[in-house]
């Protein structure tokens, strides 16, 4: 019945640009409510994602980057419905996701799965690793008992970790190798689409690079559509094709990842990639940083028209009235969004 | 003239229930007046430990230091008792942490905690603590300062908590400021701040820093000189131009070449370091970094290569490092 309603509402996610798309953000918003009082009553929203829109096509990476509080990871969670959107549509397969029931959202489920910042936190440290990566199989009735655990160890092996490894417990790992642990997990009931909310911010830097070319792997293997959120932007234009900033629970820039890093439209952008630490004195030397004024503003209560006017250079007069439109100054077949009045100042 | 800080074959451990920790190994490294450096290494590799052994912050038992001098104006700092170091801190070395909220106390006012040490360091009275205090906010741009302390810790934000911890940290005026990860937790477009800040308040004050990081990003374009350790080891040290562009150790090389080149045209595999950091509950016998080195030859699994000099202002602690260098220097690391 739900399925029905999904395809009744709103677009399909047939092909666009000549690619396919698998996921649709249309419009998302998250509001956490702020209560007060005995009677806690709703005084206020922390707007954490406030209408977003994007499209994510089957087999790419799209990165999604902005600085902590911007929403990226609540958006994460809000299109796999982890957390319930306050508005807005998530097409996956043609369905919308917001309007699925209970069974028919875990039905789906097992096609998209999410991987963690913190693998420590995110393991059950009671459970050997057999259990944790057979966990989603036994929730979704895939197979039986020996062939999920034939399953489980073929999956060790997919990430790098030994089979061997089956009935130990998490305790037992390095940060790097739980994290494959998380991996596997995700792994499990094949899914297409896998959201990884900063899978590798939480480990050492030469092991990084294990996990990241691990994913990249996998990618390529499984056929797997990533939505990469991070902060680190260097990651984030080595893994993505695609590259969405986020700020203030708005998406400000949208394009390729060449697009983004080599011609940024919007101040913001221009900023961040501008304080990114490059490895070599002589460039470090000789580039200039754009420096942001103060610090980004409340969520609960944004500044009006562009978010960003507070902290920006170029901010004039509409800036501070009018909310910019997510316009394209691409081309139709490599759109490249940007939100900002002064954009084509920088074309 | 001689260094104002003098480290001389640092050996610290700590006896766990588990075993023996080896934390750091020997290590062995100057610092000039006014001059900033950075040790970089990943966690476990003994660079915090290293330097918390200089000002007496391990915790004893179960930590030790078992061997070393450490001189600054004329003093072996190991040999201080608990109230000489006490002096020493604040006033003439300071730290500031990664997580300013580990060390700030979130029951008592800014103003409180930034005048106590004023007037326990510097005699001052708390009037003058109190102007001291406003004039210190003030130069790490905190708005408002006379009013905001009387605010408590929590009504700060994260950037702003960082810089209230410079205030606090530069408040005595050391001559030596030790930088723990100080902006490993916040936002790039804050990190730029806050390292902005800094060298300038370097440049004003001038005093000598030490910059504890992870990432050999952030320190490239804003130290004279770096000390890379791994295992408790400094494996490579110098200046910084000679360490990013004629690499002469692998584990130096494997870091740099694991960070994706944000500049890069082509997109390359990226170069990891395979294999697990080391074990430290185990007594470094080789090189530590053997097993996961691509260059390791018999010697490597025997016998642990000293740091030996392989150019001016440059020595590695490599049996190949003549190797690596070549490749290094050729390829060029950073082109």
């Amino acid at each position: 019945m739900s399925q029905e309603n999904g395809q009744k509402n709103g677009p399909k996610n047939g092909q666009k640009n000549g690619k396919e798309v698998l996921v649709s953000v249309n419009d998302l918003k998250l509001h956490f409510p702020i209560m007060r009082g005995v009677i806690r009553r709703q005084v206020g929203a922390i707007k954490a994602v406030d209408g977003v829109s994007f499209d994510i096509y089957k087999g790419e990476t799209l990165g999604l980057v902005g600085e902590s509080g911007c929403g990226k990871s609540t958006a994460g969670r809000a299109i796999l419905q982890l957390l319930k959107p306050t508005a807005g549509e998530v097409f996956f397969e043609d369905r919308d996701l917001t309007k699925l029931g209970k069974g028919d959202l875990r039905r789906a489920r097992r096609h998209m799965q999410m991987i963690f910042q913190d693998p420590q936190a995110s393991l059950n440290p009671r459970l050997t690793v057999g259990s944790i990566i057979s966990e989603p199989l036994e929730i979704h009735n895939l197979g039986d008992k020996n062939s999920r655990k034939e399953r489980v160890q073929e999956l060790l092996r997919v990430v790098g970790l030994n089979p061997y490894f089956i009935s130990r417990y998490p305790h037992e790992f390095s940060g790097g190798q739980r994290q494959r642990i998380g991996i596997a997990r995700a792994l499990a009931t094949n899914p297409s689409f896998i959201v990884a909310d900063e899978p590798i911010s939480a480990l050492d830097v030469s092991i990084q690079a294990q996990v990241v070319n691990l994913l990249d792997d996998l990618k390529a293997e499984l056929g797997l559509t990533y939505l990469f959120i991070a902060h680190d932007l260097s990651m984030v234009r080595y893994i993505s094709d695609r590259v969405a900033v986020m700020y203030l629970g708005k998406l400000v820039e949208l394009g390729s990842r060449d697009d983004v890093y080599d011609r940024p439209y919007h101040p913001y952008t221009q900023a961040l990639l501008s304080a990114i630490p490059i490895p070599d004195p002589d460039k470090e030397a000789r580039r200039e940083r754009i420096i942001l004024k103060g610090e980004v503003p409340s969520p609960a209560n944004p500044p009006t028209g562009c978010r960003f006017h507070t902290r920006c250079q170029y901010a004039t007069e509409i800036c501070s009235q009018q909310d910019p439109e997510f316009r394209n100054l691409g081309t139709a077949v490599a759109p490249h969004m940007v939100a900002c009045h002064h954009a084509e100042k920088f074309l | 003239m001689a260094p104002l800080l003098d480290v001389r074959n640092l050996v610290t451990r700590f006896y766990t229930e588990d075993g023996v920790v080896y934390a750091v190994n020997g290590i062995s490294y100057t610092l000039d007046e006014g001059e900033s450096m950075a040790i970089v290494g990943e966690s476990g590799s003994g660079k915090s430990v290293g330097v918390m052994s200089i000002i007496g912050l391990i915790p004893s038992p179960p930590g030790k230091i078992e061997a070393g001098e450490v001189w600054y104006t004329g003093r072996d700092l190991l040999k201080l008792n608990q109230e000489e170091l006490r002096q020493l801190r604040g006033n003439e070395i300071a730290m500031i942490f990664q997580d300013p909220m580990t060390s700030l106390n979130p029951v008592l006012t800014v103003g409180l905690q930034m005048t106590e040490s004023l007037e326990l360091h510097l005699n001052m009275s708390n009037a003058q603590a109190k102007e001291r205090a406003v004039e210190m906010l003030q130069l790490v741009g905190i708005p408002n300062a006379a009013d905001r302390l009387e605010d408590y810790p929590h009504q700060f934000s994260g950037g702003q908590r960082q810089r209230l911890m410079i205030a606090m940290a530069l408040s005595c005026n050391p001559s030596i400021l030790i930088a723990d990860e100080p902006t490993t937790a916040l936002d790039v477009t804050i990190q730029a701040q806050i390292i902005e800040l800094v060298q300038k308040l370097q440049k004003e004050l001038g005093m000598a820093i030490i910059w504890i990081t992870h990432d050999l990003g952030v320190v490239a374009g804003m130290v004279q000189k770096l000390a890379v350790m791994y295992a408790g080891f400094i494996v490579e040290y110098g200046a910084v131009d000679n360490l990013y562009k004629h690499t002469s150790h692998p584990y130096t090389m494997g870091l740099l070449n694991s960070i994706p080149k944000v500049d890069a045209k082509e997109r390359t595999r990226l170069a990891s370091i395979e294999g697990l950091p080391p074990d430290l509950l185990m007594e470094p016998k080789s090189c530590p970094f053997a097993p996961r080195c691509t260059f390791a030859v018999e010697q490597c699994w025997v016998e642990n290569p000293p740091l030996i000099q392989v150019a001016p202002a440059h020595s590695a602690a490599c049996w190949r490092w003549e190797a690596v260098r070549s490749q290094t220097t050729e390829v060029g690391v950073a082109a």
